[in-house]
């Protein structure tokens, strides 16, 4: 446990560069500038090393590394997505708490290998303290000479920024962002042209997730093969797992890829006594939901949690016990995406909208026996017709609630009042 | 309106950009000026910042109205910004707001305080939690609140 990006997470002062050095940081940066490594190798490390993209979508990095056009002439761009915001997922902001140092060298080592001399972490605007964090990290690492123009005389440049966001979910998806960056709307592009060959400021760029680059230097110390042989087959490696809801000790675990669900809810001390597990939503609010059954089953990997019938996504693990009520969950998931639609793409803006009010009609006693089917036809017209994910994020959850817990939704709209709120208050249930 | 020192914090904003690009500085310009405005932007804000980043005041009102961290009317001296999604409402952040609004009724801070319920902070391993201002409190209940709410008297 806590061997990649929370290495110093238990050491004093784990955010500061002593501390980082101590743990062998930025060893691997100083033999790049030492001449020891070539991009290629470091490509084929992490090629080896079966670390996919932290943010959520599982892209293995080695391989979208590999599609920059390193040589081509011209400005390129590194950038790291802090910009997180996913209902259940807390991960980033810890490790830009505790361990700002490893974002700086991964994404100097992605500048390296990349061919590109600046690079910008998106910080969420409400993250102050990781902002503060990382800023004090950049300015002991230029201190040191560590970034900048010509490092230690080697012939190479990497300038690091900062760039803070101002509220909106819609800037961690990745074109978003880099409209953010721009100055503009944060609205997604349309892909083609990937972000590899337009991306900032219409230049080559690569953007990767904060937990992605804080793993990079450790895999590169060790050897890609080490960090494989850590996780299960497509999963390599040791993952960040932000375990919240209603267990005892709410909190991020960093563990191995693999491991079974039940060991990590044993981690986290278990559903909250006298309360049994009811659902879980294994990778943040826009995977689908999974019953206990189903999840006591399954390991946390790409595989099984996709085998389970959800992803992994961002390893944002939201457990609910008994005492849930499904209908009033997936209203305050539907008002997330309501709330957070960036308005572009028809679909999204008007299909969120419609989900939350039908949910919310029904939440509030005046739900009609037609609105299940009407809550089906909203989410299937909204998933594949929009630029960005964020459409498909609002839509699946809806399915997977109502495929799992039709008999709520049912009651609800039949009665105008929740059959779990009723069990809680002790009634008779007829 | 924006003041000399904020101008000063947006040079430095700019020079992380490549020239030209100052308009990637919006963000931040606009934050300044909200501060300097007491807390909210108007449209005398708005044409400063797309003055000084030589942007049209259309490009930087629609940033302005996009990004949920601008406010467009007078705030309170303190913002809370209580989460209530998914971890948040398990652990029962609807009835501490429910608690917190209250509770300022009662005493009479709706000057001093305002409550805002938001998406995900991204704390939640420390649900319930909000934001005041630009701290976090997070595992909270009715004592925490009670003692947050009176250190800000």
């Amino acid at each position: 446990m806590n061997e990649v990006c929370f290495k110093t997470i238990d050491q004093d002062n784990p955010h500061t560069l002593a501390t980082y050095k101590k743990n062998g940081g930025y060893q691997i940066w100083r033999e790049i500038l030492a001449g020891k490594w070539t991009p290629e190798k470091i490509i084929d490390e992490l090629k080896t090393s079966g670390l996919r993209g932290r943010g959520g979508a599982g892209f293995p990095t080695g391989l979208k590394w590999s599609f920059m056009p390193r040589n081509q002439a011209g400005q390129k761009f590194v950038v790291c997505n802090s910009d997180e915001g996913e209902p259940g997922t807390c991960k980033d902001r810890d490790i830009l708490r505790f361990n700002p140092h490893a974002v700086i060298e991964g994404m100097a080592i992605g500048g390296f290998v990349m061919g590109a001399t600046v690079g910008y972490n998106y910080i969420r605007g409400e993250f102050k303290e990781p902002f503060y964090r990382f800023e004090a990290a950049l300015a002991q690492a230029y201190e040191l000479g560590l970034l900048g123009k010509n490092i230690h005389g080697s012939g190479m440049s990497f300038d690091l920024y900062s760039h803070l966001g101002a509220g909106a979910y819609i800037c961690g998806e990745e074109t978003a962002l880099l409209e953010s960056i721009e100055g503009k709307k944060g609205q997604p592009r349309f892909k083609p042209p990937f972000p590899a060959n337009v991306g900032l400021f219409g230049k080559p760029t690569t953007i990767n997730n904060t937990e992605s680059f804080a793993s990079v230097p450790s895999i590169l110390s060790h050897g890609g093969q080490w960090f494989a042989d850590l996780g299960v087959k497509n999963s390599g490696g040791v993952k960040l797992f932000s375990v919240t809801g209603h267990v005892q000790k709410p909190a991020n675990f960093e563990v191995p890829m693999g491991i079974p669900f039940k060991d990590l809810l044993k981690m986290a001390g278990g559903v909250r006594s006298g309360r049994t597990l009811k659902a879980v939503i294994p990778g943040g609010s826009s995977t689908p939901v999974l019953t206990a059954e189903v999840a006591m089953n399954m390991t946390m990997d790409y595989d099984s949690i996709e085998h389970a019938g959800s992803m992994l996504g961002a390893g944002s693990v939201i457990v609910m016990d008994d005492s849930t009520c499904m209908v009033k969950a997936l209203t305050r998931l539907a008002h997330f995406y309501y709330d957070e639609s960036c308005g572009q793409c028809t679909p999204c803006r008007e299909g969120t909208g419609w989900l939350y009010r039908i949910l919310k009609r029904i939440i509030d006693g005046n739900g009609k026996a037609a609105d299940i089917d009407l809550l089906l036809s909203v989410q299937d017209k909204i998933i594949g017709n929009t630029i960005c994910a964020l459409g498909d994020a609002a839509a699946m959850p809806v399915e997977s609630f109502l495929r799992h817990f039709r008999d709520e939704f049912d009651h609800y709209i039949k009665h105008g009042k929740s059959i779990i709120e009723v069990k809680n208050s002790g009634e008779n249930i007829k | 309106m924006i003041s000399e020192k904020s101008k000063q914090t947006i040079d430095k904003w700019i020079a992380k950009y490549p020239k030209g690009q100052q308009q990637s500085a919006v963000m931040e310009a606009l934050k300044l000026s909200q501060i300097d405005n007491g807390g909210y932007l108007d449209k005398k804000c708005i044409e400063a910042v797309a003055d000084y980043l030589d942007m049209s005041v259309i490009s930087v009102a629609e940033v302005a109205t996009f990004y949920e961290n601008y406010n467009h009317k007078p705030v309170a001296k303190y913002t809370v910004r209580f989460c209530h999604n998914i971890s948040c409402m398990l652990n029962g952040a609807d009835n501490l707001i429910d608690y917190l609004e209250a509770k300022i009724n009662a005493e009479k801070l709706g000057e001093l305080v305002q409550v805002k319920k938001v998406e995900c902070l991204g704390a939640c391993v420390g649900a319930p939690m909000c934001q005041i201002n630009d701290d976090y409190f997070e595992n909270l209940n009715e004592q925490k609140i009670n003692e947050i709410i009176s250190g800000l008297k």
